[in-house]
């Protein structure tokens, strides 16, 4: 299997583990189910470890699951306000998924839950469909207002209602797309890089002093890569806390 | 679809996906993020275990974390307000100690006052009885001297008139009648 080796997209290859087929469809247990499985145990396992104690001065642990509380709490409710915060489950176990689902992608061998399309793709669908639905429930066709925004000129008006609801119904093209291409193309990177060290190794003395450079690389693309999966799971969050918004806010 | 290997399902997509995976680099397979075959089970366990880890979050991680921080919250504003109230106390016992320290200082001066003025009370009254008892002493000796000096001036009178007569008798030879006599030392005399 040397080929897989240096072969970049192995890594997104999907195996199934338990075969499930349900009229017509595969619903295996994949690889990547496996994952999914693994990053909501270890999140709700080492949360609900960590806040055991309940310690009124917070181990070390504790003060980090304390920290990832506030820090979601503090994003919602300084873009939806406190009426946001009925959303709050909803945003802290979407900002913990796919927090941990980046991170425990960067390690070797692991899969990275994220970078399949579909999967970021359902998470955006999720938020996009709650925040029609909420906002119909809570402003009935007051929800339409989001589409126009207040001190436009009349003339600009459809140019502008259009780009609007334009704007509104590729959220979920971007949201998701955003969170997929970066995982994607940073683990792809990686691997080209160590697939480079890979190839030039096997060329003998002098391949194998050239693969220094690309192995420096490999370590700063790792950190690089580190940062952004935190990054990229504050992002997703962080814009599915602004939708949020719309449908509690819905005039500009 | 009756395969049960995985390889085998991937091995046969479609052409479609085919030139996908080509565009990607795949090779000869579907680029796997974008190959529909395995949509369903992936929305299918994303769903299982995202919902689930949303169940357990709500129920019990959340309020876990909400009520500790909320007992933190509730413990540190108790400790601040019984800090705030034994700092009360404490200005109080701190006003109280001065109160009394002022009380206790006033009544040291008024102790000292009242015992100065005792003190000087009663060396103005020894003095007086003193005085008094020596005005006493001096208006007797002054009378025992003008006793003594009117009952001496008595005396000078008949000494005056026993040694006149006794000059007058050895001067003049003669005896000099004794009213005369009398007379004239009485003359002299004022």
């Amino acid at each position: 299997m040397a080929a897989d080796r240096v072969d970049p997209i192995h890594q997104f290859h999907i195996n199934t583990i338990v075969p499930i087929h349900v009229g017509g469809y595969d619903l295996s247990f994949t690889n990547f189910s496996l994952f999914m499985v693994i990053a909501v145990v270890l999140s709700g396992g080492l949360l609900y470890w960590a806040t055991a104690g309940r310690r009124v001065v917070p181990s070390r642990s504790q003060s980090v699951a304390e920290m990832t509380y506030e820090f979601s709490a503090s994003m919602l409710k300084d873009s939806a306000g406190n009426e946001g915060m009925r959303f709050f489950p909803f945003i802290f176990t979407l900002f913990v998924f796919v927090l941990m689902a980046n991170l425990i992608g960067m390690f070797p061998y692991f899969p990275t839950v994220t970078s399949q399309l579909i999967v970021t793709v359902a998470l955006a669908l999720v938020v996009f469909f709650m925040v029609m639905i909420a906002g119909f429930v809570r402003h009935g066709f007051g929800f339409f207002k989001l589409f126009v925004p207040s001190g436009i000129p009349v003339a600009l008006l459809p140019l502008v209602v259009a780009i609007e609801i334009i704007s509104f119904f590729t959220r979920p093209v971007s949201h998701s797309v955003r969170l997929f291409a970066n995982m994607l193309a940073g683990h792809i990177t990686v691997k080209v890089f160590a697939g480079f060290i890979f190839s030039l190794g096997s060329l003998g003395a002098l391949g194998v002093a050239g693969a220094i450079l690309p192995l420096i690389m490999v370590v700063g693309l790792t950190a690089l890569e580190i940062l952004i999966a935190f990054l990229q799971a504050y992002v997703f969050a962080m814009l599915a806390c602004i939708y949020i918004n719309d449908a509690i806010h819905p005039g500009h | 679809m009756f395969v049960t290997s995985a390889y085998a399902q991937t091995a046969a997509p479609s052409a479609i996906e085919a030139h996908e995976g080509v565009a990607a680099g795949g090779g000869h397979e579907a680029f796997p993020p974008f190959n529909p075959e395995y949509f369903p089970s992936q929305l299918l366990w994303l769903a299982i275990t995202f919902i689930a880890f949303y169940y357990f979050v709500k129920k019990v991680l959340l309020p876990r974390i909400g009520d500790t921080i909320e007992n933190r919250r509730r413990t540190i504003a108790g400790n601040l307000e019984e800090a705030a109230r034994m700092k009360e106390d404490a200005d109080a016992a701190v006003a109280a100690y001065e109160q009394e320290l002022a009380d206790a200082r006033a009544r040291a001066h008024e102790i000292a006052t009242k015992a100065r003025d005792e003190a000087r009370a009663k060396a103005e009254n020894d003095r007086k009885k003193v005085e008094a008892s020596l005005d006493g002493k001096l208006a007797e000796s002054e009378k025992r001297i003008a006793s003594v000096k009117a009952s001496a001036m008595k005396d000078v009178g008949s000494i005056a008139e026993d040694t006149a007569s006794m000059i007058v008798e050895r001067l003049l030879g003669s005896v000099a009648s004794k009213s005369d006599i009398a007379a004239a030392v009485k003359a002299a005399r004022e």
